[in-house]
């Protein structure tokens, strides 16, 4: 007699590999997602301090990616020459290149102000041209790496999966610092001086307001916000000349899609196209580099003026 | 009419002098050199079309300046095709590629647009990492170079020379026209006050799409003339840093200017060749000229000298 199931057997089999199929791959998909959100936070820190320093300047600071990169070199100086390791970088890497941002400002960038904005972007790309410039003549094109804090090695499980704690630590430190920011900016007096002088600086140059000062510190923030999120990439992108003029493009493409007008736009925007570029790494890795170009395009199509922009 | 002469006069004069000055070049600089001079000299021409005349900011040029050189390759290497079939082709997908992201890109302005193009110039560079017929990593080498002309035999240096300089001329000259044409006054319109040429009724946005194409045409045109110089097409030519030397040479010889763009190539390329040997400081010293042009003489070479001569250039 033919039995009813043939290939019962068989059938196990294949549903048991199924079964660890769909395992890895809600592995992969998570871990994936998370690279994603990884990605996005950095997306969202640096065209947060784009946003920041555009609604005060009206500039765009093409340098932005090269102030992400020293920073990550400021963390990995700070290990080598002085033995202060990670969460000293965390707190002085910003700070300094802070302060190399509040000097660019005074000297460069002042200079320029008044101008056609293309003279901005073009002011800012020759800096961070001499800063490349600097770092790759010095230290070459290959990747130095930085090691996880010792409080942040290790495996996290959630149960369903298992996730490099300090991913889970960049994601939710960049949420964070972005919310704190954005609160800042739009619930505090300096945030409503800012946004203030912003729409109308020599009105709030009246009231007293030094507003050259501000313009500085601005400035100086910023690219602070980039030097920390070269912090936070130093132990997972490694750190190279290189990484901020290859991250500079996608975080313009962020800036388009959410619209320059928006903080939060930015930060949401980053973050969700992080999440989508990671989404692309699974289903269809031939297009994860240029995933983020593709959803800038249809959205120019569709809004212009990007997605929380207003229309110029 | 009397306002114009001197003006044309001027033009005439440069002209007269590029002409000798590219007569002479081989005798004194090594051919190749001047050569490849003159395809980025086309090349910065044709962004400086944009920049100068119409006031957008492109920073993705090169993905039309490498377009134009792989579908030049491409089509000399692998389907064997002449030269002049070649040149055509990378200029056609060139202004293909211009029509199409320039659709998207002409919607916004200043910054927006500049923005726009630095990205969608990744997202050819990335396609160009990944299409199999630009060959990743390794490029298109040794590109045959065989002219539709009988006689005309390219490998022979000289014959190259001349026939790269009657591209180049060519090109220069339809610029030249379009720039002093009713179309090109109209660019210029729209540079000064967008708004004012809607008003009288004129199609801003078409114009404005019309030049785009017509520079990525010619930016294409520019690397598949590199294809012809060189033998072989690579990653570099479409990666940002062609972009930023793009705007680094119309910057310096002076945007808006007419041979501004052919000093700056001359400069910046003069400048990456005898400070090879420094390495990464030729990126350093770029972006300290970058910096000190936007600085102290935004004007660049040719417009400061045009304005303290009063000449038109």
């Amino acid at each position: 007699m033919r039995p009813l199931y043939p290939r019962a057997r068989g059938d196990d089999e294949s549903l048991l590999a199924m079964n660890a199929l769909a395992h890895i791959t809600t592995q992969q998909l998570g871990q994936q997602l998370l690279i994603g959100l990884i990605n996005g936070a950095f997306y969202a820190l640096l065209s947060l301090g784009l946003a920041v320093i555009f609604g005060m300047l009206s500039i765009v600071n093409f340098a932005h990616g090269a102030f992400f990169m020293v920073g990550a070199f400021c963390a990995v100086f700070m290990l080598k020459v002085l033995g202060l390791g990670y969460w000293w970088a965390l707190v002085f890497a910003p700070l300094a290149v802070g302060l190399l941002g509040a000097v660019t400002e005074r000297l460069f960038i002042r200079h320029i102000a008044g101008l056609d904005v293309l003279y901005g972007l073009l002011l800012t790309f020759g800096l961070a041209l001499v800063m490349q410039g600097v770092f790759q003549s010095q230290f070459g094109s290959s990747a130095m790496s930085y090691p996880v804090p010792p409080a942040l090695q290790g495996p996290l499980n959630l149960g369903f999966m298992i996730l490099p704690i300090y991913r889970v630590w960049v994601v939710v430190f960049s949420a964070v610092v972005c919310l704190l920011v954005w609160l800042a900016i739009e619930r505090t007096k300096i945030g409503a001086l800012l946004r203030a002088a912003t729409e109308n600086p020599s009105l709030v140059r009246a009231f007293g307001v030094d507003v050259p000062s501000m313009i500085t510190l601005t400035y100086a923030f910023g690219v602070a916000l980039a030097a920390l999120a070269g912090v936070l990439a130093a132990p997972i992108l490694g750190v190279q000349p290189q990484m901020g003029a290859n991250i500079i493009a996608v975080v313009f493409a962020v800036v388009v899609v959410g619209g320059m007008g928006s903080i939060l736009g930015s930060v949401i925007t980053g973050f969700t196209l992080g999440l989508l570029e990671g989404l692309t790494k699974v289903f269809y890795p031939e297009a994860s580099n240029i995933v983020v170009f593709v959803i800038m395009a249809v959205v120019l199509l569709v809004r212009p003026a990007g997605l929380f922009g207003r229309a110029a | 009419m009397s306002e114009e002469a001197p003006a044309g006069k001027a033009i005439l004069v440069a002209s007269a002098i590029l002409v000798a000055a590219l007569i002479v070049a081989p005798f004194f600089a090594y051919p190749p050199f001047v050569m490849q001079a003159l395809c980025f000299a086309l090349f910065a021409c044709a962004f400086n079309l944009l920049i100068g005349y119409v006031g957008l900011l492109s920073l993705g040029h090169a993905m039309f300046f490498g377009m134009g050189a792989y579908v030049c390759a491409h089509i000399a290497k692998a389907w064997g095709l002449p030269a002049e079939v070649a040149l055509l082709g990378g200029a056609g997908v060139a202004a293909t590629l211009g029509l199409l992201s320039g659709a998207l890109a002409i919607r916004s302005v200043g910054i927006y647009f500049a923005m726009i193009t630095v990205a969608l110039s990744q997202l050819v560079y990335f396609f160009c990492v990944q299409a199999p017929f630009t060959h990743g990593e390794d490029g298109i080498q040794s590109v045959p170079t065989v002219s539709l002309i009988p006689g005309l035999d390219l490998t022979r240096p000289m014959v190259l020379y001349a026939y790269v300089c009657a591209i180049f001329l060519a090109a220069f000259f339809l610029v030249h026209r379009t720039v002093n044409s009713p179309f090109g006054e109209l660019m210029k319109a729209i540079r000064d006050n967008e708004m004012r040429a809607v008003s009288l009724g004129y199609r801003a946005h078409q114009y404005k799409l019309a030049a785009f194409t017509l520079s990525a045409a010619l930016a294409g045109l520019a690397g598949a003339l590199k294809v012809l110089v060189e033998q072989n097409a690579s990653l570099s030519d479409v990666d940002f840093s062609t972009s930023g030397g793009v705007v680094l040479m119309t910057l310096v010889g002076g945007m808006g200017t007419l041979f501004g763009p052919i000093v700056g190539a001359l400069v910046v390329m003069g400048m990456q060749t005898y400070l090879a040997e420094y390495g990464q400081w030729v990126t350093v010293i770029q972006g300290i000229v970058f910096v000190a042009v936007v600085l102290l003489f935004r004007r660049g070479i040719v417009g400061e000298l045009a304005h303290w001569g009063g000449w038109s250039l």
